[in-house]
């Protein structure tokens, strides 16, 4: 790795697509595309996430707006944000699969609207569907294990679960849960998705071993979000490589670092 | 020198009244035949909010839209100077940190404050940030005296017709071209922003000012009209579409005024509207000259905040005034 590069030598492998950069950004809420497109540029993200619900609301409608994203020239994760039925979303799949050209969704079932946690129920149902149907789901899920191995069952092939509540930017809220995840499913990639706040944040689920952070508020209602987007993936990064050159394991004593061998002892 | 201006909206109307008052013989040319009910501006908040806007605009928009103040103060009878108020409920006081830290020209404002700047808000909430140098204009009112001025003074307003910009130019020194969304196809880069408001009459409730309520999802604002009259937005969506407010898009509006004060419960709904915002990808407005024609378009949701602006740089680029202007910043994404 040299230090221009943010990102860690081993590239990573979602759904037969292989990247660098292990930052997923959403690119809602920015202050203007002009500001996103620089976000997504200082933080070398190759996917961005697009919601198609509100920006699709009449045919065709949003055009403009994805042809900018178009433009990035990066990876395209239309997402199914803010449907709250399996049908909803199994509709918006559809349609971003058409609009986008994409097989790819970013799959939300929304079962609370005030704390957007995912229905699981509904989710494991819409994954079904949309994995027979040829789609590469990626879902937003809590980090339950049993919600997990049901996902993975009916065809999911990457899990994203939650860190904290969407745009709470409150971190790990169960670092336990999530190692749990990572530990019984060493070879899927798993994604925390949503919740982070600060670049601490994700660089503790990269330490976890997660395969990358997906975020949005963190970056776009930062005061200078093409400098946060670029703090993040140098977090994510520096959380990488950390995992991949194994920690030391910690102690309950002082373990001093010099040898003590030769040291005068004074009776 | 004669000039035809396209576009009866709140960017035409001001670049000719500028026009006019530097010398030029103008011509004003609109698609509605009632002034204003297809621009953008009869769906505007009609708020003058530099400060506020720098929450997420450019600081481009925060120094030119103060210009806007003193104009509209000469130039509309429905300007009021109170300042404008931030809101937030207890659960979202990290958004009025938030606000604080991304603007400037506010104090904050608590408690008896409060309740002295706008009684029926006092006892609802704690903490607010109080934007005094800010102000408001009716807009609708504020189109129809700018027509009602350049008439008077002689210019001709033709309502009701359609002109293609080559059409335009015939038989005119200069054409500025104010159609806002309408010119898509001859502006490259311009998207349309969808928007959506309400306009209620609410007798149990009063306002002096523009209140602005954050919340993560749903910021509301409310603009006092006369009479019990407020004008609720409004929605921002990266949609072209045109068609008729939705369900769930009235629905939030209506929760975020539930949450502002209860009052708006039995309030009266006037109208509900849908207009689709003129923008480029940085959000700022372009004034460009290109042979007989001035383009100015992409005035976002700043229409009456960075009108003034655009019409000074027109009066520069048609050679009448001295005015000049630092450009917006160049457009990143290209």
């Amino acid at each position: 790795m040299t230090l221009s590069q943010p990102w860690s030598d081993a590239p990573m492998r979602l759904y037969d697509h292989t990247f660098n950069s292990r930052l997923l950004l959403g690119t809602a809420r920015y202050p203007s595309p002009a500001v996103l497109a620089r976000a997504v540029g200082a933080s070398k993200a190759e996917i961005v996430t697009v919601s198609l619900r509100r920006e699709q609301a009449g045919q065709r409608s949003g055009q403009a707006f994805f042809e900018l994203l178009r433009s990035l020239n990066v990876k395209l994760l239309p997402n199914t944000a803010d449907c709250h039925s399996v049908k909803e979303a199994v509709t918006t799949a559809h349609m971003a699969r058409e609009l986008f050209q994409t097989d790819w969704i970013k799959l939300e079932v929304i079962g609370n609207a005030e704390t957007l946690q995912p229905d699981i129920f509904g989710l494991v149902e819409a994954a079904r569907i949309l994995c027979a149907d040829g789609f590469a789901v990626f879902p937003y899920m809590t980090e339950d294990l049993v919600l997990a191995e049901k996902l993975l069952a009916v065809g999911c092939k990457v899990l994203m679960p939650w860190g904290a509540p969407i745009g709470s930017g409150r971190g790990l809220n169960n670092s336990y849960g999530l190692r749990t995840l990572r530990a019984w499913f060493p070879d899927v990639p798993l994604i925390v998705d949503a919740g982070l706040g600060l670049p601490s944040h994700a660089a503790a689920a990269m330490e976890l071993g997660y395969d990358a952070c997906l975020l949005n508020t963190a970056v776009a209602k930062a005061g200078d979000p093409a400098k946060m987007a670029t703090a993040f993936a140098k977090a994510i990064a520096a959380g990488r490589l950390a995992y991949e050159a194994q920690p030391m394991e910690p102690r309950d004593f002082a373990e001093p670092s010099t040898p003590l061998a030769g040291k005068a002892r004074l009776a | 020198m004669k000039v035809r201006v396209l576009g009866a909206g709140a960017a035409g109307l001001v670049a000719a009244t500028e026009l006019a008052r530097h010398g030029a013989d103008v011509e004003l040319v609109d698609r509605s035949a009632t002034l204003g009910v297809e621009a953008c501006a009869w769906c505007a908040g009609g708020m003058l909010a530099p400060w506020c806007e720098g929450e997420s605009a450019e600081p481009f928009v925060v120094e030119n839209g103060q210009k806007a103040l003193a104009w509209w103060r000469e130039h509309s009878s429905t300007f009021v100077q109170n300042g404008t108020l931030v809101l937030a409920g207890r659960r979202d006081h990290g958004e009025l940190t938030r606000f604080a830290r991304m603007s400037d020209h506010h104090e904050p404002c608590e408690g008896n404050a409060l309740a002295a700047l706008e009684p029926d808000l006092g006892e609802r909430f704690e903490r607010a940030l109080f934007f005094a140098g800010e102000a408001h204009v009716d807009p609708r009112l504020a189109l129809q005296h700018l027509a009602d001025g350049l008439v008077a003074e002689g210019a001709s307003l033709r309502l009701g017709q359609t002109m293609t910009p080559e059409e335009a130019e015939k038989d005119v020194d200069l054409v500025i071209d104010c159609r806002g969304f309408a010119a898509r196809d001859q502006v490259a880069g311009l998207r349309g922003v969808r928007g959506e408001m309400m306009i209620v009459r609410c007798p149990g409730f009063a306002l002096a000012r523009a209140v602005r309520l954050l919340h993560p999802r749903w910021p509301l604002y409310v603009v006092p009209r006369a009479d019990h009259v407020f004008m609720l937005g409004a929605t921002m969506i990266e949609s072209e579409h045109h068609g008729p407010v939705t369900l769930r898009s009235a629905g939030e509006l209506i929760e975020a005024a539930q949450a502002l004060h209860p009052a708006f419960n039995e309030a009266e709904i006037l109208e509900l509207r849908a207009d689709v915002r003129p923008a480029f990808a940085d959000n700022l407005p372009r004034v460009e000259r290109q042979g007989k024609t001035i383009s100015i378009n992409g005035l976002y949701r700043h229409g009456f905040l960075l009108s003034p602006w655009c019409a000074g740089e027109a009066v520069r680029l048609a050679g009448l005034g001295p005015e000049a202007i630092a450009a917006p910043a160049e457009d990143l994404v290209a």
